[in-house]
């Protein structure tokens, strides 16, 4: 008889903790979605084509848009892009390509560190290494920030990506008398070339959603700029400031833009992460 | 790898050049491959090299501020643009404390999550348990800060006020309640954030628990939960304490959300609802009002201290779930 409320009482604790396990993944779940409900509850309908194609309006005018942000946000990442990509990956392939003691893993160590430095912090050195010598705020010293924080993302996926290709296809190739540089660029990397790309736009979607270190580098700017040299808008900054601002309109603009930043990062990073994972986990 | 095919590749050039001289595009192809090394190695070098400038760059912009204040700067309460004064112990406190209150939170949670989605959940629909979490983590910051103004602020507000109501004798809850904003409103911001990235990683870790030896503790007779309280938690504790201080690593160094609903003041906090600005916070609201180089250096000190802080969490992280994993995990959260 003691045996067997023994035996219930195992069994309640494996249900009650079964329960409260469910419970913990309910609450994540729970607040996704509050999160993104909110989101597409007070932004959806706000988007029109007007409000992605027209420059913001003066405050207290109706209607306006954020055509400059969307621009600058994408000029911003792709300057970042064609700094972190090939820094990115062209140390990845030292790393795993020429193998030297302790030099690679150094580098690898470090990417690893710093994935964790604050954003806010990236932008703190871009802004002593790019905003005071050049006198001014600018989208070139956002770029920096960005790069900053994509280059380390780059290079470990693309350390991992590069790692997975076979060695018979290396000695294929420099068994035919092939360079091994030509090995590099015309085997290992296209053979690797998906999970490459993965992480570079897993890098992208990354610092496209990041206002803070953008803060004191781009700056923002209420008017239309493609100069590099001067103060530029992005998205995450714009929904800081319509956000923070004390006007309504300004609030659901910054709803509605906050959806299109949504819109962007998931389609960009989550698809591909999941990919990623998916792959990783079979 | 790559490299022992290099060497018999070599010794056979060696012995094919006592029969031929080298031809001039064999050196071609040489001097290819001595420019492809060149350039992958600068490139790596230049990691380094940015590295070392973050450290040196925050150093030389908080020189003005070490100067004038040394390591007083990390015990004094004063934070006074005015009079010229500066030093951040509320700040770090703020910091601090937000973090840690976030951990409480997230870590029943988040580990709890894992468990469930690693042991009690079949293979197949793993993915689709774990996929709400992994979209939650790609949500940019600056949005899971609008959402705590707008939409969780004023529940804490009405919380907080209701605590105070009736339970005000406590010296947690007698604070400033109808402000809403503060550190209960940033830790639970936080705790938002940092649960879906101590989920993934406890995943991993708990991945690389043994089957043989939970099955093993099931053949005795135990319950699951027996099995996993016993082996599988013990086993994976250190990886798990790596997955947590992560987790902590990221509370201290987010700024967009908490600068948006943690209440932005400089005073010491007495009360969960007190508003106080943690380290990021304090940089990223007061940098574009700083007119004067001891402010500018004052806030890029901050920085450092928030730099310091996190390099050390972000190390201890790395190694505990490095001897955990033994290097078969690569940290992208």
């Amino acid at each position: 008889m003691v045996l067997i409320s023994h035996y219930r009482y195992r069994k309640l604790v494996e249900w009650a903790n079964w329960a409260g396990m469910l419970l913990c993944i309910t609450v994540s779940v729970f607040f996704l979605v509050a999160i993104l409900g909110y989101v597409l509850v007070n932004g959806a309908s706000y988007i029109d084509w007007e409000f992605l194609t027209a420059m913001p309006v003066p405050t207290g005018e109706t209607g306006g848009g954020i055509a400059n942000a969307l621009v600058g946000s994408f000029l911003v990442v792709i300057v970042a892009s064609l700094m972190a990509l090939p820094i990115g990956i062209g140390a990845a392939i030292f790393i795993n390509e020429f193998p030297s003691q302790g030099f690679g893993r150094t580098v690898r160590f470090l990417a690893e560190v710093l994935t964790g430095v604050p954003s806010i912090v990236v932008g703190l050195f871009a802004y002593a290494l790019v905003v005071i010598p050049s006198g001014g705020f600018s989208a070139l010293s956002g770029s920096v920030a960005y790069a900053f924080i994509m280059i380390p993302i780059i290079l470990i996926s693309a350390h991992e990506a590069l790692r997975l290709v076979p060695d018979s296809l290396r000695e294929a190739s420099l068994a035919l008398g092939i360079p091994k540089w030509r090995t590099i660029m015309g085997v290992v990397l296209p053979v690797s070339s998906r999970a490459l790309i993965t992480g570079a736009v897993l890098a992208i979607s990354r610092a496209l959603g990041e206002a803070a270190p953008m803060l004191f580098t781009a700056f923002g700017n209420s008017f239309w700029n493609v100069n590099p040299t001067k103060p530029i808008a992005t998205v995450p900054l714009l929904i800081y400031t319509y956000a923070t601002g004390p006007y309504e309109d300004w609030h659901r603009k910054a709803w509605a833009a906050s959806f299109v930043l949504l819109v962007i990062v998931f389609f960009t990073s989550v698809l591909t992460r999941a990919f990623l994972r998916g792959k990783a986990n079979e | 790898m790559a490299r022992d095919s290099e060497a018999t590749l070599d010794a056979t050039d060696r012995t094919l050049a006592g029969v031929k001289p080298v031809s001039a595009r064999r050196q071609l192809v040489n001097l290819g491959d001595r420019v492809f090394y060149i350039i992958a190695k600068s490139l790596a070098l230049l990691v380094i090299v940015l590295a070392l400038l973050l450290v040196a760059d925050l150093f030389r912009g908080a020189s003005e501020a070490i100067r004038q204040f040394g390591l007083k700067f990390l015990v004094g309460t004063t934070w006074d643009p005015v009079t010229r004064q500066f030093s951040t112990l509320p700040t770090v406190i703020g910091t601090l404390v937000k973090g840690f209150i976030a951990l409480l939170l997230a870590v029943p949670v988040s580990i709890g999550s894992a468990i469930f989605i690693t042991f009690y959940t079949p293979r197949w629909l793993r993915p689709v348990i774990s996929y709400p979490i992994e979209l939650l983590a790609g949500i940019p910051s600056i949005i899971f800060g609008m959402w705590g103004l707008f939409a969780m602020v004023p529940v804490v507000r009405v919380i907080q006020i209701w605590l105070k109501a009736h339970f005000g004798w406590f010296f947690l809850f007698d604070g400033p309640a109808v402000y809403g904003v503060g550190v209960l409103s940033g830790s639970i911001i936080l705790f938002i954030m940092i649960t879906p990235i101590i989920t993934a990683i406890s995943k991993e870790i708990l991945l690389t628990v043994p089957r043989e030896q939970i099955e093993g503790m099931l053949a005795l007779g135990s319950t699951k939960w027996e099995a996993i309280w016993k082996v599988a938690l013990p086993y994976a504790r250190i990886g798990l304490f790596g997955a947590v201080v992560l987790g902590l690593g990221r509370a201290i160094g987010e700024t967009m959300a908490v600068t948006m609903v943690g209440g932005n003041s400089f005073d010491l906090i007495h009360s969960l609802f007190d508003p106080v600005h943690s380290m990021a916070s304090q940089i990223a609201s007061e940098f574009s009002e700083a007119t004067y180089s001891l402010y500018v250096s004052s806030l890029i000190y901050v920085g450092l201290v928030l730099f310091g802080i996190t390099i050390l969490i972000s190390l201890l992280a790395q190694f505990l779930i490095w001897k955990t994993s033994k290097g078969k995990l690569a940290l992208l959260d």
